[in-house]
Formats: C-alpha cells, sequence, structure tokens
C-alpha cells in the first residue's frame, strides 16, 4: 500500500508539470490551430525567469569578514542582506515563489510578442511548416538562454520552511515511513490551481465564454462582429504564461539547463496526442496519467520484470495510442482523426 | 522528348560525378579541402537525399530519421567487431539492418498521416534512444559508445597480428583521409543516381501524386501504403549507409546520433537546400557542414582580427554583435537561418536560384514568369 502511494505521489509532480504544459499546448492549438514545438522553450524561460530573479536579488559586494581575525578576509554578501539584515535574507529564499510576480507579464509579454511577430504569418500554412518554423524559433531561444546563462544547470533554493518532507504517511493514516518532500506537493497543488483558473476562465466568463465558441467555430463568431483574433492571442498569452509559471515552480526539482525545454517538450506532445488534440481536460488527465505510469514503471519490482521500461513506457503508451485511437482519450470525434 | 530528359540525365549525372570527385580542387580556396570535412559532405549528403525521397516526395516529415543513422552505425562497427575490417561488409550490414529496422517502424507509423506521423516517428525515436542508455547497453555500449577493442574476434582477419587499434580498410587500402573521401564519394554518387532514377521514376511520380492529394489517389484506385512504406524503407536504408559511412571513416558509434534534434538537423538541411529538388538536401548539407565548422572555430580574438579594418569602437561593437552568433553559438545562427529560409523561402536555396534566374530573364518570357513560379520549384530539376 505503501509503495503504491509513494509512487502515485512521485507521479504526480511530474505530471503536474506535464499537464501544465500540455494545457497550454491544447489552448494554441484549439484555438490558433497552430502545433508549436517552441513551447518546450516558453517553459524553460519561465524557469530561467526564477533564475534571472534569483541573481538579481543576490547582486553581492564584497565586505570584510569579521569572524575572521588572522588577516583580512573578505565574503560575497548580497546588497539586500546588507540593507535590510534578515528581511533581506528572507527575500532572497523565497526568491523562486516571487518570480511568479515576475514570470507573469515577463511571459505574457513574450507571449503576445511571439504571437503577432511569428504565429500569425503561419495560420495558413501546413502543420509541417509550422513545426519546423517553430522548432527553429526554439532552437533560437535555447541557444540565447545559452549565450548568457551558460550550460550547466543553475541549481535553485527553496524557502527553509518548506525545505524538509512532510510526513505524507501519518496525514493519511499510513504508516509513519511515508514521507515526501514537501515542495513537490506544493507543486501539485500549485498545478491543480493554475490548471483550476484556466478552466474557470474558460467555463465560467464571458469571455472565457466566447473563447470557446470561437475554438468551436471560428467564422460564427467572427462573423458576429467579435474580434476573435485579439481573444486568441491573448489565449496564446495565457498559454505562455501557464507554461512559464510550471518552470518557474519546476526549477527547485529539476536545476533549469537550456535543453530542458527540448526534454519536456516531446513528452509533452506525445501527453497531447495521448490526451487528444485538442482537448483540453484530455490533456489535464493524460498528463497526470502518464506521469503517474511513468513513476510506476520506474518501481524496482516492475524493472526486474520488464527492464527498460521506465525509459519507453510513455511512448509506448503513445504510439499505441495513437495506433488504435487517433483522437486520443478524450478528443472530440472528428478531430484530427486522420 | 524522352531521349532529351534522358541525355539531360546523363548530363546531371556527368556534372555531378565530376563535381563530386573534383570537390578536393575547388573546394581549396574556401578553405574546405581536408578530408574529414569532405568525408562529413559525402555522409550528411546522402543523408539528406534519402531524406528528401520522404519528405520531399512524399511530404511525410520523419522526426525520428537519426534512428536509422544510429542504427547504421552500430551496424557497421559490430560487423568491425566481429567479421573483418573490410567496409563492404560493414555498410552492407549497416544499410540493411537500418532498412529491417525501416520496414518495422514504417509500417507502424504509416497509419497515420501529417502530425501524427511526426509524432510517432519521433516516440519511435526517442524510445530507441532511451533504450540505446539503458537496456541494450550490451550491444551499444551505453555513454562511452560503441567502439573497437584489440580483442574482439573479428573473424576474417584473425591471421593479421596487429598492434593498436585496427584500420578499416578495402582489401588492403587503408581508409583514412582522402581514400575515405573517395569511398563516401562514390557511395555518394551511387545514392545520387539512384535518387535521379527514383525521381523520374513512375514510383517517384505516385509518390509526389501522393504528397499533392492522397485521397484522390486512393479514389483513383491506388493502395498509397506500399508506396509510401517502400519510400521509407528505402530513405531509412539511405540514412544506414550514411551512419555505416561514419563508422567507418570514424570506427565509433554513440548513442547521441539517434537523438531526435540530430533528426532535426537533417530536416534543416533539407529545408535549406530546398524540399524536393534532386540537388537541394546535398546543398543544404553542405552548407550546414561547411559553416559549422568555419563559424564554430571563431572565436573573439579571431573576430577581433577580421574586423580591425574598423575604428576600434565600431570593432567592439561588431564583435559584440556577431560574438553570439559563432563559436558556440553557431547553432543560434542555424536555429536563425532556418526560421528565415522558412518564413521567406520555403522552397529554400533551390527556389532563391530559380527565382533570381527568373529575374535575369524576365524580358525574354513573360507569361512563364507571371505564374507563381515560387510554388512550382519544388517540381522543377536539380
Amino acid at each position: 500500500m505503501d509503495a503504491i502511494v509513494i509512487q502515485i505521489l512521485n507521479g504526480l509532480d511530474k505530471g503536474g508539470a506535464y499537464a501544465l504544459i500540455a494545457l497550454g499546448l491544447t489552448l494554441a492549438f484549439g484555438t490558433l490551430g497552430i502545433v508549436n514545438f517552441a513551447h518546450g522553450a516558453l517553459f524553460m524561460m519561465g524557469a530561467f525567469c526564477a533564475v534571472t530573479v534569483q541573481k538579481l536579488l543576490t547582486i553581492s559586494a564584497r565586505v570584510r569578514d569579521m569572524s575572521v581575525t588572522f588577516f583580512e578576509a573578505y565574503k560575497e554578501t548580497p546588497y539586500l542582506e546588507l540593507w535590510w539584515g534578515d528581511t533581506g535574507t528572507t527575500i532572497i529564499e523565497y526568491s523562486v515563489p516571487l518570480s511568479i510576480l515576475i514570470a507573469i507579464p515577463v511571459m505574457a509579454l513574450v507571449g503576445v510578442v511571439m504571437e503577432r511577430g511569428l504565429i500569425r504569418f503561419f495560420y495558413k500554412r501546413t502543420h509541417a511548416e509550422q513545426i519546423l518554423v517553430t522548432f527553429g524559433l526554439a532552437i533560437v531561444i535555447q541557444e540565447i538562454i545559452r549565450h548568457f546563462f551558460g550550460a550547466n544547470p543553475i541549481p535553485q533554493a527553496i524557502p527553509e520552511i518548506v525545505s524538509g518532507s512532510a510526513n505524507v504517511g501519518t496525514m493519511l493514516g499510513l504508516s509513519d515511513t511515508l514521507v515526501y518532500p514537501w515542495w513537490r506537493l506544493i507543486y501539485f497543488c500549485f498545478a491543480t490551481v493554475v490548471i483550476g483558473g484556466v478552466f474557470a476562465f474558460l467555463q465560467y466568463t464571458t469571455y472565457g465564454m466566447v473563447v470557446r465558441a470561437g475554438m468551436a467555430d471560428r467564422d460564427t463568431v467572427g462573423l458576429l462582429g467579435i474580434n476573435i483574433q485579439r481573444r486568441f492571442t491573448i489565449v496564446f498569452a495565457l498559454a505562455a504564461v501557464v507554461a512559464g509559471l510550471a518552470g518557474v515552480m519546476y526549477t527547485p526539482v529539476l536545476p533549469p539547463d537550456y535543453h530542458m525545454g527540448m526534454d519536456f517538450l516531446v513528452l509533452s506532445f506525445v501527453v497531447v496526442v495521448v490526451g487528444g488534440m485538442g482537448s483540453l481536460p484530455g490533456a489535464v488527465a493524460a498528463g497526470f496519467l502518464l506521469g503517474i505510469l511513468q513513476s510506476f514503471a520506474s518501481m524496482n519490482e516492475i524493472k526486474q520484470f520488464l527492464p527498460g521500461i521506465d525509459q519507453i513506457i510513455i511512448y509506448l503508451v503513445a504510439v499505441v495510442i495513437i495506433l488504435v485511437r487517433p483522437r486520443g482519450l478524450m478528443g472530440r470525434k472528428g478531430v484530427m482523426e486522420s | 522528348m524522352s531521349i532529351q530528359s534522358t541525355r539531360k540525365d546523363l548530363l546531371i549525372m556527368a556534372v555531378f560525378t565530376l563535381a563530386v570527385l573534383t570537390m578536393p580542387i575547388w573546394l581549396d580556396p574556401i578553405g574546405a579541402a581536408y578530408p574529414d570535412l569532405l568525408q562529413k559532405f559525402a555522409i550528411f549528403g546522402i543523408f539528406a537525399i534519402g531524406f528528401n525521397i520522404l519528405f520531399g516526395l512524399t511530404g511525410y516529415l520523419s522526426f525520428g530519421h537519426a534512428v536509422f543513422l544510429g542504427v547504421g552505425s552500430y551496424s557497421a562497427v559490430w560487423s568491425f567487431k566481429l567479421l573483418t575490417m573490410n567496409v563492404i561488409p560493414a555498410v552492407i550490414a549497416g544499410t540493411l539492418i537500418a532498412g529491417v529496422f525501416a520496414v518495422v517502424i514504417g509500417f507502424l507509423c504509416l497509419r497515420r498521416s501529417g502530425i501524427y506521423f511526426s509524432i510517432l516517428t519521433l516516440a519511435f525515436a526517442q524510445m530507441s534512444y532511451n533504450m540505446a542508455y539503458s537496456v541494450l547497453t550490451p550491444i551499444t555500449n551505453g555513454e562511452t559508445g560503441l567502439q573497437l577493442t584489440q580483442n574482439d574476434p573479428r573473424i576474417f582477419d584473425a591471421a593479421a597480428e596487429t598492434t593498436g587499434l585496427p584500420i578499416t580498410e578495402l582489401f588492403g587500402m587503408k581508409l583514412s583521409g582522402y581514400p575515405g573521401f573517395y569511398f563516401c564519394a562514390v557511395l555518394l554518387i551511387i545514392s545520387f543516381f539512384i535518387s535521379l532514377r527514383i525521381f523520374r521514376s513512375p514510383f517517384g511520380l505516385k509518390l509526389r501524386a501522393i504528397k499533392s492529394n492522397q485521397v484522390r489517389m486512393n479514389y483513383t484506385g491506388f493502395n498509397t501504403r506500399p508506396y509510401l512504406l517502400a519510400a521509407f524503407v528505402i530513405s531509412g536504408m539511405y540514412a544506414g549507409l550514411a551512419g555505416s559511412l561514419m563508422a567507418v571513416t570514424d570506427p565509433l558509434a554513440g548513442a547521441e546520433r539517434m537523438q531526435w534534434t540530430a533528426s532535426g538537423e537533417v530536416v534543416l538541411m533539407t529545408i535549406l537546400g530546398g524540399v524536393g529538388t534532386l540537388i537541394g538536401p546535398l546543398l543544404g548539407a553542405g552548407l550546414i557542414k561547411y559553416f559549422e565548422n568555419i563559424f564554430s572555430s571563431y572565436n573573439e580574438q579571431v573576430l577581433h582580427e577580421i574586423f580591425s579594418f574598423l575604428p576600434d569602437l565600431f570593432e567592439n561593437i561588431m564583435v559584440f554583435v556577431v560574438n553570439p552568433f559563432v563559436g558556440e553559438g553557431w547553432h543560434l545562427t542555424l536555429g536563425a537561418l532556418f526560421m528565415v529560409i522558412v518564413i521567406f523561402l520555403p522552397g529554400g536555396i533551390m527556389e532563391g536560384w530559380t527565382r533570381l534566374i527568373g529575374l535575369f530573364t524576365k524580358d525574354r518570357s513573360k507569361p512563364d514568369n507571371n505564374t507563381p513560379a515560387s510554388a512550382k520549384a519544388q517540381t522543377s530539376e536539380g
């Protein structure tokens, strides 16, 4: 029982990341009909927002280290600490959550610029061309990031208070040995909240209703005198923000490096296909499902039985789904079934 | 008509053969005439030609073609390890085993088209790549890569006593440096010839028809899938051949050759040169490998020397601007260039060439040039 619960928990945080990225991909595909291979790069940009914020907060001055008395020793101390003492230290500690505030406007801007500057010229082109141009864009973004931040992963600190592990076993009334890192729990909750927010926005606001109408029948909504294009652009920006947030919060789990976007991109595409192209609930469900499946496949008992299965399980599922049921788990009938 | 076009093809073949074999001479002025780079031109040329048979003719965008490259490399190295250092069995093994892989993968992937096909091939590529690193380590030697060792069996050359690692050879001729290049060049010429024949054949025409309208093909009574599968397997075998040639020039195989970004590279080459043209993919492969070589060797000092004719301030500005694009940032240039090509010149260099020709011959044949020549460039011969 413990083993099963811990595997489910393990799958949830990764699944959360998959679900968030896949949600953004599906939004872009459902509204604009764009297959965006640069979406992984947006995830990575979010992560590097966190890195930048951390770097900015820890801009340091060299000050005399008073604890060393034999000779003149210096150490780097962040300005924030010099100015505000303990408050400054706390702010630095909370750099990852703080980056969310920065990441939202930055990623929204990136999304709008990307859509207006590039994507809109590709509505009428084939999917292959869309893939190619966004693939090129992904390379460009990735290399720019590498130019500024180097090729090595940059670890991110998390606030002291959530750095330990939660005693999940006691909470659920199972054995005491069942512990799980707080941050991953937070990540899962965060993902749920963001996903819930996006769905609520689409479901319960007039704006979202119009967007959904546009997804179903763009021309008719346009004929009713609504500037559907602008709304779709904003939805694209929203997708970028979601990907960015996923990236920001994922940095403590996985130290960001310049190719993390590409690594996640392929998986998220697989997730989208498994969920069904254009189906938002499908993307989310498939994200969590595949995350959990992957963590079960990496259990030792299963690996003994089927060696190497943890590496390929997701792709295997995708292959089977595409071949047997191309519209995915929750795709609408007739959409992208060729 | 047919006699004329045969003559024209003969001419193309003759010029092409001459151009490839004299590459060490005419590439000398631009500093590209050394064996390592020439071998790369030939190998990636073969890879791109093969990819073009699938993507250029049928329009099926495979994002997992590097698998066949990797499989070809592994098979060739195993042939060196187990059989002999002669390259003929290695090349044959690489091509055939890649072909077998292509049959299996193609049979499954070709059940879907469009983006699903791309994602299926991508999924297979990632599976192979991950498995090469984990479960298949006994065959692939994992992260170290598959290498020759002195105590490999090599049942056919057991007699030869050597110290140090053996070198690949063709009936006693050592295939390193220029002989290696000429071996690749001969295979490139053969590959090009086959591709030319495919382009001119009814089979090639059917593949083009699939690209332009598969539904209509089906309605006219064609079962398109065998044709697609044949194209897929042929292009997989080209990739296997290229992979085994990589092992011939440097007997080492690693799984990073199978990563999906490597598949992306051949897509870039094909698009850059011109999808669906005969010679375009070769041009693209050559250009990318050449500039990779040139650009990645630049660093800040070299740039300062290049711009030293400018006043100091401008020199520094220029170096600052150009620096991110060279050296390690070469991929940035590649990505940007690729975007520009896809946006403005979807037919690649060959389309640009046709347009250029169109500009100069405008006054002579007006009616021809007023048609949207750009789209037709894809079907014009190389």
